[in-house]
């Protein structure tokens, strides 16, 4: 197959205001481990997603706001990544 | 008179929810699949609890967009009753329907145990039979259902009385012990501002028979059925 791939990675990570239970249960279990110097954790998503026909950027904004993330609890990133050949 | 029930895939107190009304009030309440577009024929709309598309990407997340919730939307803003139980609770609040989140217990675990809850408000649909700081005995089964909204909705939920129930001991305090989840100011369920749409994480539909540990759930039901009913003579 030929034909480039276009590479977007959304990123959603759970707002400052938003207590991230699991993050300190990590940063908690770190610590156990040996990285004594770890002072927090946030736990997000990492989702990454694939076009051969990129999307519009409003329209990814708005899946990113709709779906993707909940403003209220979330905040996210777009990152456009260099095609591919698959 | 009919309420109805909505199925997703992955529901799972579908059927409480429709033995609560059929075998407990003896009202007439029907299923209704995810993929109908209309509510049409129907006085009310119970969301029960379960795991609605899996839960994935985030509780609620998916089954928001799913045709039923649409038309849920379209009905709730025209006044209909709608009340959201656990996951439903969740959905509504994905939907709009209702300010803030669900997030993660803040103890991270599933917790499953009878709660006692405090009547905030008479008025809405499902608290219209209760007395004001009534308590109530019902279980709670979830592992996202720490109430999560910024200060100024949280203010503006105090100030409208859109806080329907609040976790409290046997005594009726909201304390920090009472509070199963670390949900904000202790809130276990809450309204929209026209107040015809009810969210809340305990079940009642887990408590409408003695044989369940308590009836207390049952005066919900009673409330909706009583508040159609006042519709119906008017």
């Amino acid at each position: 197959m030929v034909g480039a791939l276009m590479k977007v990675h959304v990123i959603v990570m759970p707002k400052q205001s938003v207590l991230d239970p699991q993050g300190v249960a990590v940063r908690n279990a770190l610590k156990d481990v040996g990285l004594d110097t770890v002072e927090s954790v946030r736990v997000g998503k990492f989702l990454e997603l694939e076009f051969r026909t990129p999307p519009s950027e409003m329209k990814l904004e708005e899946v990113c706001r709709d779906l993707l993330s909940n403003p209220v609890i979330e905040d996210y990133t777009i990152q456009y990544h260099s095609t591919a050949d698959s | 008179m009919k309420i109805a029930v909505i199925q997703f895939p992955g529901s799972n107190c579908d059927q409480d929810c429709l033995r609560a009304l059929t075998d407990g009030l003896h009202v007439p309440a029907e299923y209704l699949w995810h993929k109908e577009t209309s509510v049409f024929g129907f006085d009310a709309v119970v969301l029960p609890g379960g795991f609605s598309y899996g839960d994935y990407l985030r509780c609620g997340a998916i089954a928001r967009f799913s045709p039923i919730v649409k038309a849920i939307v379209r009905a709730a803003n025209d006044g209909m009753p709608v009340i959201g139980i656990c996951n439903g609770f969740q959905i509504l609040c994905e939907a709009g329907l209702l300010p803030g989140a669900l997030i993660r217990n803040q103890s991270l675990h599933f917790v499953c145990q009878p709660v006692w809850l405090r009547v905030e408000t008479d008025e809405t649909p499902f608290t219209a039979k209760l007395d004001k700081e009534r308590l109530l005995r019902m279980p709670v089964a979830h592992g996202e259902g720490s109430y999560f909204a910024e200060p100024a909705t949280l203010a503006k939920l105090q100030s409208k009385r859109q806080v329907v129930f609040r976790y409290v001991d046997e005594s009726g305090k909201s304390t920090r012990e009472s509070n199963p989840n670390g949900s904000m100011l202790n809130i276990a369920g809450i309204c929209n501002e026209a107040r015809n749409v009810v969210g809340m994480m305990p079940h009642p539909d887990r408590a409408w028979d003695r044989r369940l540990g308590s009836e207390d759930g049952k005066l919900l039901f009673e409330s909706l059925v009583g508040s159609l009913e006042s519709v119906v003579t008017l």
